[in-house]
C-alpha cells in the first residue's frame, strides 16, 4: 500500500488559503499540497502520495546511506551505519 | 528518476544480496508489513533473489484487502442511489461486497468515479451542487492525513452536498495480532516506510520492545527492501531487538507533527473489523464527532445490512503469514484476479493477487 | 483451517458470471479473450479466425489479401499528437501492414452523437484526409448514421481496411519458434499515457504526445532486408505484455524479456510511477513488435533504425521453448517475475 513517489518541487501557490505545488516527476508535473510541509521550498524533492506531500526528502540522508550501500563488499570489517535520530 | 531509479540499481542489490548471503547462518521468517512492499518484492522479482533461509512473508498491510465486508456492502449500497456520484480510489472498484463490486454497479448505471485524490472528490462536489458526492476513504495511516484534509477543507469551504465512507486501519495492532496468534513463525519485520513518514516511528519502538523482536523501517525500491532485509537479518543474528530506520531519507522517529495533527483534528481511533482476521480493537479510525454531518454511514442510513460470510478462503492465514498463497485449494482455480474469492485476490497488491498477477502459481523455483 | 483467539476469518460470495457487458470486457486483457472465445469463436468458428491475429489474409483469385476492421472509441476524441480520426487510419493501416501487405483502401463508419459539434467533426474529417495521404490510402467507401444524444461519447468510428500481400511469407502470431529475438521498434506506452494526461480530471502537465504512425513503410522495410520474419505485432490495447502473450499463447512457445532494454521515456514513466501503472501494459499506436529468426536480426534492426519511426529498434528478449507459454521479465535489480496478461484493465492504485 501506500504508493508515494518522489518528485521536485518546481512552483509553490495558495488555493484559497491552501499551501500548493506544482511538482515534476520525471517530466510529467502534478499539483501536490504542501500544507503539512511548511519548510519544503522550490528544488526540494518530496514524497507524495494521492496528491499529498507526506515528507521532504533529505539528501544528505539519501547520500550517507546510499553510499554505504555501494560499499558493501569492500570492508574488511561488516560496520552498521550510524543512526542519525 | 531521481531518488527512485537508484533504488532499482542492479550493482548495488547484487552487493546487499551477496552481503545477506554472508550473514546468514540459519533460517529466518521476516514479515514485511506493507501491501506496497508486497507488490514491489513480487514486480521486481526480490525475494528471488534472497537466499532460502530468508523467507519472506506478506503481511496484512494492504487496506484494500482488509477493508471490512459491512463497509464494503455500505459503499454499494450508497454508490446504488440515484442522486449519489461515489468516488473512490481505483484499487477499490474490483472488491467484491456480498452481492457485487463497484465497477458492476457502475455497468448497471451507478455513477462511480474513480478519483487520485481526496480534495479531487470534494471539489467535484463544488462543481456538481445538484449531486450528493460520496468518498470512501480507506487507506492506512499513510493515507489518512489526505483524508482528513478533504473533510476540513469541505467543511471550512461550507460544501454541503459531501460525505466521506470512512474505513480507515492502523498498523501497529495488527502486528501485535500477528505475533500474539498461535502459531505464529514471524521473527522480525520490515516496517511500513510510508505509515512511517506520517507517524514517526515511536509505535514501533514499543512494540519492539514489548514483543521482543526487530523492525526495520523499510522503503518500497528494490534496493530499500534488500537493505531492509539485511539489516533485520543482522539484528536476528545478532540477538537484537528494537528499531532500524532504513528509509531515514524521508522517515524521522517524530514523524510529520502537523500532519498527525490534522489527522487528529478530523479522525478517533475506534475499534475496526478487518477482513480476514476479524475486529482488532482500536485499530481503526471513524469521524471525530464534530465531523458527523460529512459522515456518510449516518447520511444514508446504511448500517442494517445483511452480509453474507462464508469461510471458503484462506485470507485471513495468508494476512497472518501461516500459509503462502499457493497453499489455497482455490488459488489460481476457483480464486483468481478475475473473480476473486477473498481479501488477498481482491487487490492488485493482495498477496494472492501479487502471486497470480507475477507467476507464483507453482512452488517449485523457475529454473529460467 | 483452525480458528484461533477470536480471529473470524471471512469471505466473500465469489461473483463467477455477470449477464452484462463490462468495462474490462474491451480492455484488451484476459477478459476480452475470454469473452471473444465464449461469445464470437463458436458463432463463427473458421480457418482465418481461429488464427486470431489482427487481420485475416485471404486468397481471392491469384491475389492474397489482407483484410481487417476496428472501432474506435477513444475519450477524449482530441489528445497531445493525435485524434480519433488519425487514430482510426493509422490503425486499421496498421492492422494490415502487420500481415506484410500494403494497405490499399479504407472505409470508414461515422455513429455520430446528436448534438456533436459540427466543427469538431470538420477536425476530425481534415485529421483522417491528412492521415490517409500520409499512409498512401484511398477511402473508398463509408456510412454515415446519427444516434440520440446521450448515446455515444461524441463519436464513434469504425474503419475496414483491404491490402495486398506481395510476398509469400506465412507471418502469424502462431508462428515463434526458440531461439527468435523479439525485437521492440522504440519508447513504449506514450500513446495510453498521452490519453490519460489529455483526461481532465487527471490534472496532470506533461510533454507526451501520442505516437500514433502508419507503421507499413516499416514493416516493408523490414521484409525487404530478407530473413525470416516470424511474427509481427503493433502492440496497442493491453500493451507489449498483452500483445508478447498473445504471440507465446499461439505459438505454444514462452519468452524471456530483458526489461533493462525495454524503452521508456522519464516523463512516460513519471506519470506511470504516480498512477501505479506498469507501461508493459499500457497501449501503444505506432509501435512494431517483430519475431525474427536469430540469423535475421542484425538485418532487422539495421532496417529498422534507418527509418524515424524504428531509431531506438532493440532486441528486448528472446523466445525459449516452454509448453505453459509464460513471458518472464528478468527485472533490472537482478530479479525475475512472469509478465502475464491483465484480467481488465489497469487502474491507478493508492497502495
Amino acid at each position: 500500500m501506500c504508493l508515494a513517489i518522489p518528485g521536485k518541487v518546481i512552483e509553490l501557490y495558495e488555493d484559497h488559503g491552501l499551501r500548493m505545488a506544482r511538482v515534476d516527476f520525471g517530466g510529467t508535473v502534478k499539483k501536490a499540497c504542501l500544507e503539512q510541509l511548511p519548510e519544503a521550498g522550490v528544488g526540494d524533492y518530496v514524497l507524495v502520495h494521492v496528491g499529498y506531500a507526506l515528507s521532504v526528502v533529505d539528501p544528505a540522508e539519501a547520500e550517507r546511506t546510499y553510499r554505504f550501500l555501494e560499499q558493501l563488499g569492500q570492508l574488511d570489517e561488516l560496520d552498521v551505519p550510524e543512526e542519525s535520530t | 528518476m531521481k531518488y527512485l531509479d537508484e533504488y532499482r540499481d542492479g550493482q548495488v542489490a547484487a552487493k546487499i544480496r551477496a552481503e545477506i548471503e554472508r550473514t546468514v547462518t540459519r533460517p529466518w521468517t521476516l514479515m514485511e508489513i506493507c501491501g506496497g512492499q508486497t507488490h514491489s518484492i513480487v514486480k521486481h522479482g526480490v525475494d528471488r533473489m534472497l537466499p532460502p533461509s530468508v523467507e519472506l512473508v506478506h503481511g496484512p498491510g494492504c487496506p484494500v484487502c482488509v477493508t471490512p465486508l459491512e463497509q464494503i456492502d455500505k459503499a454499494h449500497a450508497i454508490a446504488r442511489q440515484p442522486n449519489v456520484t461515489f468516488t473512490s480510489f481505483g484499487d477499490m472498484l474490483r472488491v467484491p461486497g456480498s452481492h457485487t463490486d463497484l465497477l458492476r454497479l457502475k455497468s448497471q448505471g451507478a455513477d462511480v468515479r474513480i478519483v487520485y485524490a481526496p480534495l479531487d472528490a470534494v471539489r467535484l462536489a463544488q462543481e456538481h451542487p445538484g449531486r450528493e458526492v460520496v468518498f470512501f476513504a480507506i487507506g492506512f495511516e499513510t493515507t489518512a492525513p489526505a483524508n482528513a484534509l478533504a473533510v476540513t477543507r469541505a467543511a471550512a469551504l461550507g460544501v454541503k452536498n459531501f460525505s466521506m465512507l470512512v474505513s480507515h486501519v492502523l498498523v501497529p495492532p495488527a502486528i501485535a495480532a500477528v505475533l500474539e496468534a498461535p502459531g505464529n513463525r514471524v521473527q522480525g519485520f520490515l516496517g511500513p516506510g510510508h505509515v512511517c513518514t506520517v507517524v514517526g516511528y515511536r509505535d514501533y519502538e514499543r512494540l519492539a520492545d514489548r514483543y521482543r523482536v526487530p523492525i526495520v523501517i523499510t522503503g518500497f525500491e528494490p534496493v530499500d527492501i534488500l537493505d531492509g532485509v539485511l539489516r533485520t537479518v543482522r539484528l536476528l543474528e545478532s540477538g537484537k531487538v528494537g528499531v532500524e530506520n532504513q528509509y531515514s531519507r524521508v522517515v524521522s522517529r517524530e514523524g510529520n507533527p502537523a500532519a498527525q495533527r490534522l489527522v487528529a483534528s478530523a479522525f478517533e481511533v475506534c475499534d475496526r473489523k478487518w477482513r480476514g482476521i476479524g475486529t482488532i480493537p482500536r485499530s481503526g479510525l471513524r469521524l471525530r464527532p464534530e465531523h458527523e454531518g460529512y459522515d456518510a454511514e449516518r447520511r444514508f442510513a446504511v448500517d442494517t445490512l445483511e452480509t453474507a460470510e462464508p469461510s471458503v478462503c484462506i485470507s485471513g492465514e495468508i494476512l497472518r503469514g501461516l500459509k503462502k498463497p499457493h497453499d489455497c485449494p482455490a488459488f489460481g482455480e476457483a480464486c483468481t484476479p478475475a473473480h476473486p474469492l477473498g481479501a488477498t485476490m481482491v487487490s492488485a497488491e493482495g498477496a494472492c493477487a501479487a502471486y497470480f498477477a507475477y507467476g507464483r502459481r507453482r512452488t517449485q523455483e523457475m529454473s529460467r | 483451517m483452525s480458528e484461533a483467539s477470536g480471529f473470524a476469518l471471512s469471505c466473500p460470495l465469489p461473483i463467477t458470471t455477470t449477464d452484462r457487458v463490462l468495462l474490462g470486457h474491451g480492455s484488451g486483457g484476459r477478459m476480452t479473450a475470454d469473452f471473444i472465445a465464449r461469445y464470437f469463436l463458436p458463432a463463427f468458428r473458421n480457418s482465418y479466425l481461429d488464427r486470431l491475429d489482427d487481420q485475416a489474409v485471404l486468397s481471392i483469385a491469384s491475389a492474397r489479401l489482407a483484410f481487417t476492421t476496428d472501432a474506435h472509441v477513444v475519450t477524449p476524441l482530441f489528445f497531445p499528437g493525435g485524434d480519433i480520426g488519425m487514430l482510426a487510419v493509422n490503425g486499421t493501416v496498421n492492422d494490415l501492414a502487420m500481415a506484410g501487405a500494403r494497405p490499399l483502401y479504407l472505409s470508414a463508419a461515422f455513429i455520430l452523437e446528436e448534438g456533436f459539434p459540427l466543427s469538431q467533426l470538420e477536425r476530425i474529417v481534415e485529421s483522417m484526409r491528412v492521415a490517409a495521404k500520409a499512409a498512401g490510402v484511398l477511402l473508398v467507401t463509408g456510412d454515415t448514421k446519427v444516434v440520440d444524444r446521450g448515446k455515444a461519447d461524441g463519436c464513434f468510428i469504425t474503419t475496414s481496411g483491404v491490402g495486398v500481400v506481395a510476398h509469400d511469407r506465412d507471418i502469424t502470431a502462431a508462428g515463434a519458434r526458440p531461439g527468435d529475438r523479439v525485437i521492440l521498434s522504440g519508447a513504449i506506452a506514450e500513446h495510453g499515457t498521452a490519453i490519460m494526461a489529455a483526461r481532465a480530471e487527471l490534472d496532470v502537465e506533461t510533454p507526451i504526445v501520442s505516437d500514433s504512425a502508419p507503421l507499413h513503410e516499416l514493416v516493408l522495410a523490414v521484409l525487404d532486408a530478407g530473413g525470416e520474419i516470424r511474427c509481427l505485432r503493433d502492440p496497442t490495447r493491453g500493451g507489449v505484455a498483452t500483445a508478447l502473450n498473445e504471440i507465446a499463447r499461439q505459438s505454444r512457445m514462452g519468452m524471456v524479456l530483458d526489461e533493462e532494454q525495454v524503452l521508456v521515456r522519464e516523463p512516460v514513466r513519471g506519470i506511470c510511477e504516480l498512477l501505479g501503472f506498469d507501461p508493459l501494459y499500457v497501449a501503444n499506436e505506432g509501435k512494431l513488435l517483430a519475431i525474427v529468426e536469430p540469423g535475421t536480426t542484425d538485418a532487422t534492426l539495421a532496417a529498422m533504425r534507418r527509418r524515424p519511426e524504428g531509431r531506438d529498434a532493440r532486441v528486448i528478449g528472446e523466445v525459449v521453448d516452454d509448453p505453459e507459454a509464460l513471458v518472464v521479465l528478468k527485472t533490472r535489480v537482478g530479479g525475475r517475475r512472469i509478465v502475464d496478461m491483465l484480467p481488465g484493465d489497469q487502474l491507478p492504485r493508492i497502495c
